[in-house]
């Protein structure tokens, strides 16, 4: 049986615990509105540039750039792991990491070379214990991205990337990162970005008849178009993972809050119990030894 | 309205602009161009420059652009910039000071880093921004 003095210690820290943890949760949902914001203010961009590309590589065919075509082999994989700089927010790195794992077992299975890159510090963590001997030695950090600022970041992976595949380093990058569905829901997506796959399910655009007119030319336009689309796509997979992050670590503190109060009144109960056995047994002295005279 | 154009411009940040409007002049590589109602189907990439948005015969909107896409379908023009700012909310000193911090970061990388071209883009973008707000 623990002291009355261990008991309300216990409470004390829990109580703190408490505190942090719904400073947490509101912090995380201030970050979350901010987060959805630059999600959605991102999307008009990304929807058009893919209705172009679609528009376009459904004219070019087979004679596309490589970045479109693949260099037509598949043997080399390059998986991008895109998790949180921090912890503390349920599964939601965890699941990533998960999914990441099961892409690259089932890449090794097929008897595929997988390399594999990061960003984001968590995924790192937890895949370079069983993957280090995969790992390129790229890694992107997200810690010194500021407000949701992920342009710069998105610009480096991009860049990264291209000058990887026209290097030949590697034959299909698939980025692995989480989606945003809704506050209570992030999906963990395999999204191929090299070589770019234009997105289904774009309408096509009706030119009534009429031929499009190129400037420079359709070939040139694609090779501008596509890192850019590459870059787009990474930009918007950031701002995705950055909101399911705040809405995983809203969550968790949710609980851990609710948690710590369920544990409070338990410890309560047991410390009045206690507090309530020795008045009792003070009592008994008292009166037994009235009695004894 | 018929005998107006759709035009959007849209920046992966955010949509800077959508509505109609009669005439939009948008500088593309291969020279500037001008884009009314009813334009046949055409896509060009873009330099930096300005993109001028006309009611009538007036300037109503300057936007600096950055890079990226012109894309006219008979829905109407959409210009994908990769960076673009509205030049009436353009102030000349903060750009000075974003060009010091983007060359002061430059100066910070090594010779071979990848991330130089983003800053090097970036100064000349400012810079351009800069010229275009003198005149």
């Amino acid at each position: 049986m623990p002291s009355l003095k261990d008991l309300k210690n216990r409470i004390g820290s829990v109580k703190s615990t408490q505190k942090i943890t719904k400073a947490m949760q509101l912090v995380a949902a201030a970050k979350l509105k901010r987060a959805q914001d630059a999600a959605t203010a991102a999307r008009p961009y990304a929807e058009r540039l893919a209705a172009v590309l679609a528009n376009l590589a459904a004219t070019t065919g087979q004679g596309g750039p490589k970045l479109l075509t693949g260099n037509g082999s598949d043997q080399t994989h390059l998986i991008v792991v895109m998790t949180a700089e921090r912890g503390l927010a349920g599964g939601f790195n965890a699941y990533v990491a998960k999914l990441a794992r099961q892409k690259i077992q089932q890449l090794q299975s097929e008897g595929k070379t997988v390399k594999v890159m990061t960003i984001g510090k968590k995924g790192r963590e937890v895949l370079v214990r069983e993957y280090s001997s995969l790992f390129t030695g790229a890694h992107v950090s997200l810690a010194d991205v500021k407000g949701n600022d992920f342009t710069e970041a998105a610009l480096s992976v991009g860049q990264m990337l291209t000058k990887g595949f026209e290097n030949g380093e590697f034959d299909v990058a698939t980025l692995i990162y989480s989606q945003f569905k809704n506050v209570l829901s992030q999906v963990p997506t395999a999204q191929q970005l090299i070589p770019a796959k234009a997105p289904e399910g774009a309408p096509a655009i009706d030119l009534g008849g009429a031929q499009y007119i190129y400037e420079p030319s359709e070939e040139a336009i694609l090779e501008t178009l596509l890192p850019r689309y590459i870059n787009t796509q990474i930009l918007s997979a950031m701002l995705e993972s950055s909101a399911g992050e705040q809405a995983s670590r809203m969550t968790a503190m949710d609980n851990a809050t609710r948690n710590a109060k369920d544990l409070i009144k338990a410890l309560n109960l047991k410390y009045n119990r206690a507090r309530q056995a020795q008045i009792t047994k003070e009592l008994i002295e008292i009166i037994s030894g009235a009695e004894a005279l | 309205m018929a005998d107006k154009l759709h035009f959007s411009l849209v920046s992966p940040a955010r949509e800077l602009f959508s509505g109609e409007v009669d005439h939009v002049i948008a500088p593309g590589t291969e020279g500037e161009f001008g884009v009314l109602v009813n334009h046949a189907p055409f896509m060009t990439t873009l330099k930096n420059g300005v993109v001028r948005v006309l009611e009538g015969d007036a300037v109503r909107y300057r936007f600096y652009v950055r890079g990226g896409f012109a894309d006219v379908t008979p829905a109407g023009l959409t210009i994908l910039a990769e960076e673009a700012r509205n030049l009436s909310d353009a102030n000349a000193q903060d750009i000075d000071v974003e060009i010091e911090a983007a060359k002061i970061k430059l100066l910070e990388l090594d010779a071979g880093d990848t991330k130089r071209a983003v800053y090097e883009h970036q100064i000349s973008y400012l810079e351009g921004l800069r010229g275009a707000l003198a005149n």
